[in-house]
């Protein structure tokens, strides 16, 4: 059963009504991500897809509104107009999860906190919320931040619905900062350096002063990338002198330029390399230094992997490992948890996606208050039941 | 004075002296004071105009010391304040007689710096400006800084969520730490985030951030380290007025530019600066505006420049572009100064700061002019422009009978101004008590109650510096009922679904 509320509203009746007949609901934009997340029934849909329109958007301010349902590509193809964009470059599911290209919603990408490879030097979706509406769990309508970047007026509820996958509550209405586009941008490569020293160059390129915005390493092609972004006379000058820093390690020098560059970035940033193929695909964030020794032990641990990359100058490891019913999990969440940081598991059939827990499991005392705060939102589980935690 | 706090509960003070006995049973005798001299130091924060004599005053040493006092405050249903350098504009460190005053400042240990994953691990005790002093001298620094930063701890940055004059580009205090302990009322120790960027599912350290001490006690903060920009170059721009100088703030962001500080005066603000120690601002501005980018050298020259040719079209009188590091320093200088320089045209002044959609400024300074003649007193504005963060400092004489009344009257004003423009109570300095009663000018009952919710999922005895940020305190049981009929549907199936 699919319910399409046309606005505010219609979506506080529709979580009403839920909540009289106990009838958990899950929440869609255009389904972009609907096999992500533990598997649930989905017998009840609630689309977000009728509340779509930008409401409000001041180039000036830097600050753009819409209504959760509206397609990210017009909120992109707008800000194009102005020479703007949103700064923490959202990935397109669609290579890992199937289905059509760029056809997410705004309010899908802030329930994911979905970002990409710039995210060192400019930050995550929850960065750029400043303030959003909402029906809670409870049907109530609630608001929370605003339209302005400098905010302490009570607590910062745009960082918790960030990344919530829609188990606190309903979004109708997202406020985001958003950012000039740069002029033009570069990517230095550096090629033939090994992956242990390959990343030792991202990461000495990440304490340089040359304001480099991405820093990736594709163990296929041997291959470090560094990203410039700035205005031409900026660029130029700035991949020259980092390729300069970064010379002591006497790599093969290349550059991708403009358009090349973005085409290169784009598809880290969808996870292609390791997109495509059978298998199970995980993400994992950690300190840079242990995006190696992560790689390394995993594979002293006999796990099959196929196809890997790093991105975050060795903070963000992307991989595909062959099927398994417990997708590699024990494996992985020993290795993460003995280096610190957390691993999700992106891409599995949904029996696996059953069995495993997706998200990293937490310490008794965190996962206690995490479940509190559902709570606070949700205390009849009403949405997303399971979409995160058995549990709830 | 208006405030009005929770009343002291009579069955807390009766059990001071059992109280006092466990907590020097957790600390060293020297770290429990309870003498009211020693009391007196600790009765205010920087809104010196709300004052209280703390229960008692606590100075733990270790994180367990913490955990094992706000264990026994849960146990004895005793209330908890904590505390970082007491720098805090809005109250939030305002003690109560009845409650226990959680002092961090022993806790100030640079604990590890850990360049190659660019972050520091940091006691909350530790001064904002230290980490920066501590990692200078390989090329780094912690970009929030806020004026105090000399002062105030980075504890009470996270429960502030501060800012400075570099946030438009570089972030407040939640886009610049990866990592949290907190301690929980009944003494639970928590971890968030680490070393790593993105949190795995509920972001609850940038819920704690900003939080103004009502969730948990901070005990450690990972902060990140930026790269310091190999050059930083300032435009000292005056204008005839502000509404010029705003519109040429608005055109330099629409162009692409966001620069690493943005700040302008307007011409009380200017005259106090130059009086109080000359910095040789133009007496004759309207408002001036300072600019500074920073970067690789070849972009900031093309950048300034850019600047310049903006602020020349938007009809700036004068422009001056720094040629050293110290003529640089120097357009700061008056900026840095501004407070102090107000304070003696004052003689007292109350420091507000809402925040507001940019372009609305000319409109809301005409207003609040306005706002100021109807009661008799004069304001000075310095704003953190490229923001839209406003700091009008309201001057008054608290020797005269009814002046205070008068200024928390026009800040109140100069607030719902803000809010109805479509702007905010607060952009740096907390809520605290100063702006409590003022939360419902922006936020409906709903959107309260659910706030408080937050509060009981971490503190469901509201023991934890309460009498902040909510303007009427709710029990946690009457906040969690539903009213929903099991079974039968309030709302029959709609056509229209």
């Amino acid at each position: 059963m699919r319910l399409t509320p046309r606005d505010e509203d219609d979506v506080a009746d529709a979580i009403r009504a839920a909540l009289a007949q106990d009838a958990p609901l899950s929440i869609e934009g255009h389904g972009s991500k609907a096999a992500f997340g533990r598997a649930t029934k989905r017998e009840r849909i609630l689309s977000l897809a009728a509340l779509a329109g930008v409401t409000l958007y001041e180039p000036q301010e830097l600050v753009l509104t819409a209504r959760a349902g509206t397609p990210l590509r017009d909120i992109v193809a707008l800000l194009d107009e102005q020479g703007q964009q949103l700064a923490f470059e959202p990935l397109d599911h669609a290579p890992l999860l199937g289905g059509a290209r760029d056809d997410a919603t705004i309010g899908g990408v802030i329930a994911v906190n979905a970002s990409g490879p710039r995210r060192i030097k400019a930050g995550a979706a929850r960065d750029h919320l400043l303030g959003f509406r909402c029906v809670t769990g409870r049907g109530e309508i609630v608001k929370s931040g605003g339209r302005v970047m400098k905010n302490v007026t009570g607590y910062d509820l745009s960082k918790l619905v960030t990344g919530s996958y829609g188990t606190l509550a309903a979004l109708t209405e997202t406020t985001l900062k958003v950012l000039p586009k740069a002029e033009t941008e570069e990517t230095l490569l550096l090629r033939g350096l090994g992956e242990e020293k390959g990343l030792a160059a991202l990461r000495k390129a990440s304490g340089s002063p040359y304001e480099v915005s991405s820093f990736a390493y594709d163990p296929r092609e041997d291959m470090a990338a560094l990203r410039l972004e700035g205005p031409e006379i900026s660029v130029v000058t700035r991949r020259d002198e980092l390729a300069a820093f970064l010379g002591c390690f006497g790599a093969a020098t290349d550059f991708l330029r403009d358009a090349e560059s973005r085409a290169f970035w784009t598809r880290l940033r969808d996870a292609e390399p390791v997109a495509e193929g059978e298998g199970v695909i995980w993400r994992v964030s950690l300190a840079p230094t242990d995006g190696f020794a992560f790689v390394e032990r995993l594979r002293r641990a006999g796990a099959p992997v196929l196809a890997y990359f790093y991105d975050w100058a060795g903070g963000l490891v992307w991989l595909r490992l062959a099927t398994m019913a417990d997708a590699h999990a024990p494996a992985i969440r020993a290795i993460v948890d003995a280096l610190g940081g957390h691993a999700t598991l992106i891409r599995a059939d949904a029996e696996i996606r059953t069995l495993v827990d997706v998200f990293q499991p937490q310490p008794s005392a965190l996962a206690a208050l995490t479940r509190r705060v559902k709570e606070a939102f949700d205390p009849r589980f009403i949405l997303e039941r399971g979409r995160l935690r058995a549990e709830f | 004075m208006s405030l009005v706090m929770p009343l002291p509960e009579q069955a807390i003070l009766a059990r001071r002296e059992e109280l006092l006995a466990r907590l020097r049973a957790i600390l060293p005798a020297a770290n429990v004071i309870a003498d009211e001299t020693a009391r007196r130091a600790y009765e205010c924060d920087a809104l010196v105009m709300y004052r209280a004599l703390p229960l008692v005053v606590a100075l733990p040493e270790t994180v367990a010391q913490v955990s094992a006092i706000m264990a026994l405050a849960q146990e004895m249903n005793v209330k908890l304040v904590p505390r970082g350098a007491g720098t805090s504009l809005s109250g939030g460190a305002l003690p109560l007689e009845d409650g226990i005053l959680l002092g961090l400042s022993k806790f100030n240990r640079i604990l590890e710096v850990d360049f190659e994953n660019r972050c520091a691990r940091v006691q909350p005790g530790v001064q904002n400006l230290a980490i920066s002093k501590a990692v200078e001298h390989a090329g780094f620094y912690y970009a929030p800084d806020p004026s105090s930063q000399i002062a105030c701890t980075i504890g009470g940055n996270v429960g502030e969520n501060a800012g400075g004059v570099h946030c438009l580009k570089y972030g407040l205090t939640t886009n610049n730490i990866l990592g949290l302990e907190i301690v929980l009322m009944g003494g639970e120790i928590l971890r968030l985030g680490g070393k790593h960027l993105d949190s795995e599912l509920y972001d609850l350290m940038g819920l704690m951030t900003g939080s103004e001490g009502l969730l948990g006690v901070v005990t450690e903060v990972t902060v990140r380290l930026l790269q310091k920009p190999v050059l930083a170059r300032g435009l000292l721009l005056a204008f005839p007025t502000v509404e010029a100088g705003a519109r040429c703030v608005g055109a330099i962001i629409a162009r692409g530019v966001i620069p690493g500080g943005l700040e302008m005066m307007d011409a009380a603000t200017i005259g106090a600066v130059e009086s109080f120690q000359p910095c040789g601002y133009p007496l004759d501005a309207g408002a001036i505006v300072i600019v500074e980018l920073d970067g690789a050298p070849a972009e900031v020259d093309h950048l300034v420049a850019q600047v310049e040719q903006i602020a020349r079209a938007e009809g700036a009188t004068e422009t001056r572009v720094s040629q050293s590091e110290a003529e640089r320093l120097r357009f700061w200088a008056g900026r840095k100064n501004a407070f102090p320089a107000v304070s003696c045209i004052g003689p007292d002044y109350l420091c507000m700061d809402g925040t507001i959609p940019r372009g609305r400024l000319p409109d809301v300074l005409t207003r609040m002019d306005g706002l100021a003649k109807r009661h008799g007193l004069r304001v000075a504005n310095v704003f953190h422009a490229g923001d839209g963060n406003l700091h009008p400092l309201i001057l008054y004489d608290a020797s005269k009978e009814g002046d205070i009344e008068r200024a928390e009257k026009l800040g109140a004003d100069i607030l719902r101004l803000c809010v109805e423009v479509g702007g905010v109570l607060t952009g740096e300095h907390g809520v605290g008590v100063e702006k409590r009663d003022l939360m419902g000018e922006m936020f409906d009952e709903t959107d309260l109650a659910q706030q408080q919710r937050v509060k009981c999922a971490f503190d469901p005895q509201h023991r934890l510096n309460p009498g902040k940020v909510f303007p009427t305190l709710h029990r946690c049981a009457e906040l969690g009922m539903m009213h929903v009929q099991g079974g039968k549907l309030p709302f029959p199936e709609l056509p229209r679904f």
